[in-house]
């Protein structure tokens, strides 16, 4: 008895200690993956780098507000100047023509590598006729007179052509020399981070590298200043506040819990040596869970860890079975082992089957939730079953909840005795009124937007639109993306791409594009240029020619001659020569480069400048397709990213009808009676359908984490169920009283510490908190007045086969109404 | 007389003629500020010594108080240029450009000459210009030399010729010897 004894406590010893070990080891994730695909498509892929490392999730939105203008713009001034020297940024931008000199003599001194506008034909003497008459009419333009004094030089406009091709977005508005918006209301400035947008430890120090540059910029603005204002936004903004919330939630939400259901134990158990004993299930669950996810996936997410709260609802439950139904009264460890462990052991085996059915899920998030509570709930339940009885103390003993137990049976038997047909009755309205609400909102039951799950508050979402809106150009949502093995492969992809969408702007179906290779062409399509520049001799003949019939003074273009000799002869333009030019940050956030594989992002303006931009994708797609352009693909951003959701969305609900399969499966297999099936799985479908009626009929849209959450009631309910089925087919005795009361506090516990869940303002613990609270309890009272009584052989001659959900719940509540 | 005498003379008569022409201009000044709204065809021509011949330009002036200005420019390409408040759109062939003046002074000379003018806003003529009023209400001379060093690079003076509260020609000089010459005419009746 001592040798097996020390057996048990010395396996469950080491499994603990190699499970501390594994998740002392393990690699955790907290970014945006748990949320995509783990076998993601091409396109899936680029949509990933994106979200994570791409330019936009890099983009600081900084807003100075209140104040007057010029303090705003003297604030701003300073800031820049104090981030510009830090190396965590990549760029500040905020309409200061700091580096518009230097940037202008680069492009000068390189114009005949970057013009689109060379080719062979344009040094003919008809393309240089055709570019100095353009020229000549430009003189007679508005900026004629702040132009010619380039003409000497750059007679064919190849400057002019350039500044058009990275040009092509109109920015913000200027004031005082700095970005403001329309309103002028604010004062804008973006950073880009060096830091990708996924590394929230970087982004939560470049925001307050950010905040501490704006109170020394405001401190030497002055005291004119003391009004103004930061407000900052973009995705690392709210993927650092949104991981401050979930956290501040967390250990909130936690310790209020924890003290009500210490509370609530302490109070029925009397006993500080049970509860510390209690909480060891739940523990070795949450351990061995993150273990399990370490083993099987290699990294832990986040909001798997984050979830393991939620496992704690159910796994105390299994401890509140335990000692208060063998431990109060007169029952015996043995006796429960002998009684009530078979129901437990089938009500866990039900959640581990609906839960399993997260396992094949191609989100890791999913899965990983799958496994985590699979292995959680097994373990938990086991170290109940075969540890516990093994750590109590001599004369072990705790308060007899059994009186408490045998009032609220007393209650529960004469609603049933006077009122039979009344739940029947009452369980079918509630089950067609549910049905009823359900199918009313079945358009808009589910929420297909990845944006339902975001922490970040619509207010705040709001806010960082209006400064997209503000900045212009910055809102990215549709993008070309071109890919290559090598930078050149993607730039020429990109030049070839260019062709195309030229001809779409043409047809005004898109109204500008950006290009990494209007920043920088391929080294192929620079060599061509200038090849295609002609020797001094043939220039000088062709230029003669040209010029005879025009009225530019021939004489003037020595310079001319000089520069494209110069070009002809000059080196290739290198990513290293953008360096110390702040063309090189337009560049690089057009430029995408992970694990030996680059891509060229040329993002899509809607033409016409409309308010809410859109694109017909379709088109452009076709004519990228026309081109015969395979390594070219158009990325719908926001698109995207809610296809993305919708189908884990779809592929969940899939995959729990299939857990639902699978519990009726086990329950059919273990209690050899369609009859007893139907009677503990009505309350548990007639609970999750009121519930998601509950939340449509309020507005509520149902997101993944609700399924989770429906989940979790049939993971909880089920046990109540199977405890009451139980009941009604043996004799019952005096452990009925003491189930009863165990089922009522495990209840309240569960309750308790879903319902806090409930007012978080995370969305994520807000949606299980909805769901399982309210899930929880219903199970309970539908389990409590629908599937216990008599056994149900002696009423019931005929019994129906298991019909389908959800008819399931009215042909059961018929049953027992019977 | 004595030589003495005359010279007071003299310069009693100049400082005579001198009021004359300072009360002119403040009624130039007033009568311009009066005008809301005007509208004229204009003509302008380029004299660079780039070219062989001047570039010739056409199209429509258009003004609404206080600091609205478009130069529509319908030949030989059309273009416009438009001036409301601090900003400046200039559009050609689908594109446009937009452009704050503070940000691009250098512009200021071009724009500022001609807005202020018309506005009869002779603090913000003096803000950037030296100015030499001649002539007088029926037919006067207005030079504007810019203040600032810089900006005397691009222009070296401005010259608007005018009658009562319309202008007839607009003349900018850069320092290289470059000029505009713009000619106004009252829009023709639609």
């Amino acid at each position: 008895m001592i040798a097996r004894r020390a057996r048990i406590i010395g396996l469950w010893l080491i499994g603990i200690a190699a499970g501390l070990w594994i998740v002392a080891h393990a690699q955790y994730m907290t970014d945006l993956s748990a949320f995509l695909p783990a076998k993601p498509t091409p396109l899936q892929k680029l949509l990933v780098d994106q979200l994570r490392d791409g330019p936009a999730s890099r983009l600081i939105l900084i807003a100075l507000e209140d104040g007057d203008a010029t303090a705003r713009a003297q604030v701003s001034t300073a800031m820049a100047h104090l981030l510009r020297n830090e190396a965590e940024f990549s760029s500040i931008e905020n309409g200061e023509l700091l580096s518009a000199e230097r940037d202008r003599a680069f492009l000068f001194q390189h114009r005949y590598l970057l013009s689109n506008a060379v080719n062979a034909q344009r040094f003919s003497a008809a393309g240089l006729k055709a570019a100095i008459e353009a020229t000549i009419e430009n003189l007679a333009s508005s900026a004629g007179l702040m132009l010619k004094s380039l003409v000497p030089q750059d007679p064919t406009g190849e400057m002019l052509q350039i500044v058009d091709q990275l040009g092509r977005t109109p920015g913000p508005r200027t004031q005082d020399g700095v970005w403001v918006s329309a309103d002028e209301a604010r004062t804008l400035m973006v950073a880009q981070t060096a830091a990708p947008g996924s590394d929230t430890d970087a982004q939560e120090r470049d925001l307050e590298a950010i905040r501490s540059a704006f109170r020394l910029g405001r401190a030497e603005a002055g005291s004119g200043a003391a009004a103004v204002q930061l407000r900052m936004s973009g995705p690392g903004v709210f993927a650092v506040a949104a991981r401050a919330k979930i956290k501040r939630a967390a250990v909130r939400l936690s310790i209020v819990s924890s003290v009500l259901v210490i509370g609530v134990l302490l109070a029925v158990y009397r006993s500080f040596a049970a509860l510390t004993l209690g909480l060891l299930p739940v523990a070795t669950g949450a351990l061995s869970g993150i273990a399990a996810v370490a083993l099987g996936f290699g990294v832990v997410h986040g909001i798997t860890l984050g979830f393991g709260i939620t496992l704690i609802g159910e796994s105390v439950d299994y401890s509140i079975y335990f000692f208060l139904q063998s431990h109060a009264a007169n029952s015996t460890t043995k006796s429960w082992q002998r009684l009530l462990w078979p129901t437990i052991r089938l009500g866990m085996l039900t959640s581990v089957c609906g839960f399993a059915s997260l396992l094949p899920s191609g989100f890791p998030g999913l899965a990983q939730l799958g496994l985590y509570s699979i292995s959680g709930l097994i373990v938990a339940a086991l170290v109940t079953r075969f540890v516990l009885p093994e750590l109590l103390p001599q004369g072990f003993r705790i308060r007899d909840v059994a009186p408490l137990g045998l009032r609220v049976g007393q209650l529960r038997d004469s609603v049933r005795r006077h009122g039979g047909r009344a739940i029947a009755g009452a369980a079918c309205a509630v089950a067609v009124a549910a049905l009823f609400v359900l199918y009313g909102h079945h358009g808009s039951l589910w929420n297909r937007e990845l944006s339902a799950l975001s922490p970040v508050s619509l207010e705040d979402q709001r806010y960082d639109a209006k400064l997209r809106a503000d900045l212009g150009a910055a809102n990215v949502l549709d993008v070309v993306i071109v890919s290559g093995p090598t930078l050149e492969a993607a730039l020429r992809g990109a030049e070839r791409a260019q062709t195309t969408l030229e001809n779409l702007i043409d047809a005004k179906v898109i109204g500008e594009f950006d290009s990494p290779a209007n920043y920088l062409p391929s080294l192929a399509t620079q060599q061509a240029r200038r090849s295609a520049l002609p020797d001094q001799q043939v220039l000088h003949d062709n230029l003669h020619r040209a010029i005879a019939g025009l009225d530019l003074d021939e004489h003037q273009l020595g310079p001319f001659i000089r520069d494209v000799d110069a070009a002809r002869r000059g080196a290739l333009v290198t990513v290293e020569d953008l360096r110390g030019t702040s063309l090189a940050t337009g560049f690089d956030s057009l430029i995408l480069h992970q694990s030996g594989h680059w891509s060229a992002l040329l993002p899509l303006h809607a033409a016409g400048g409309a308010p809410t931009p859109e694109i017909d994708v379709a088109r452009v797609s076709a004519a990228l397709a026309a081109a015969n352009l395979s390594d070219t693909q158009i990325l719908d951003l926001k698109q995207q990213t809610d296809a993305l959701y919708a189908s884990y969305l779809q592929e969940a609900i899939r995959l729990s009808a299939c857990g639902f399969a699978l519990i009726v499966l086990l329950l059919a297999f273990t209690l050899r009676s369609p009859v007893r099936v139907a009677r503990v799985l009505a309350p548990l479908v007639l609970a999750v359908l009121a519930v998601a009626a509950g939340l449509a009929g309020f507005g509520q849209q149902l997101t993944i984490l609700h399924l989770v959450g429906m989940l979790l009631i049939v993971a909880v309910g089920s046990n109540y169920a199977l405890f009451f089925d139980a009941e009604g087919v043996r004799q019952p005795d005096d452990t009925s009283a003491l189930t009863l009361a165990s089922l009522g506090i495990a209840n309240i516990s569960t309750v308790i510490g879903f319902g806090l869940l409930a007012f978080s303002q995370v969305p994520v613990l807000e949606a299980l908190g909805t769901t399982v609270a309210p899930g929880a309890f219903l199970a309970l009272l539908f389990s409590a007045v629908m599937t216990s009584g008599a056994p149900p052989a002696a009423r019931l001659p005929n019994p129906r086969p298991t019909p389908a959900v959800p008819a399931a719940a009215s042909s059961s509540a018929e049953a027992t109404g019977a | 007389m004595t030589l003495r005498a005359l010279g007071v003379c003299l310069s009693l008569l100049a400082s005579v003629a001198a009021r004359g022409a300072a009360d002119d201009f403040d009624q130039v000044m007033h009568l311009l500020a009066a005008r809301h709204h005007g509208a004229v065809s204009f003509v302008e021509q380029r004299f660079l010594s780039l070219l062989k011949r001047p570039v010739e330009s056409s199209g429509e002036l258009i003004y609404d108080a206080p600091n609205h200005l478009e130069k529509r420019t319908l030949e030989p390409h059309a273009e416009s240029l438009l001036l409301d408040g601090n900003v400046l759109t200039m559009q050609r062939g689908g594109h446009s450009r937009v452009l704050e003046l503070k940000s691009y002074p250098q512009v200021l000379p071009f724009v500022e000459s001609i807005r202020a003018t018309l506005a009869g806003d002779r603090a913000a003529l003096e803000s950037v210009f030296r100015l030499e009023f001649a002539g007088s209400l029926a037919r006067w001379t207005l030079v504007l030399v810019p203040l600032d060093a810089h900006l005397a690079k691009t222009v070296s003076q401005v010259q608007i010729d005018g009658s009562r509260d319309d202008l007839l020609r607009i003349e900018i000089r850069q320092p290289d010897g470059d000029r505009s010459l713009m000619t106004l005419r009252a829009h023709p009746a639609p």
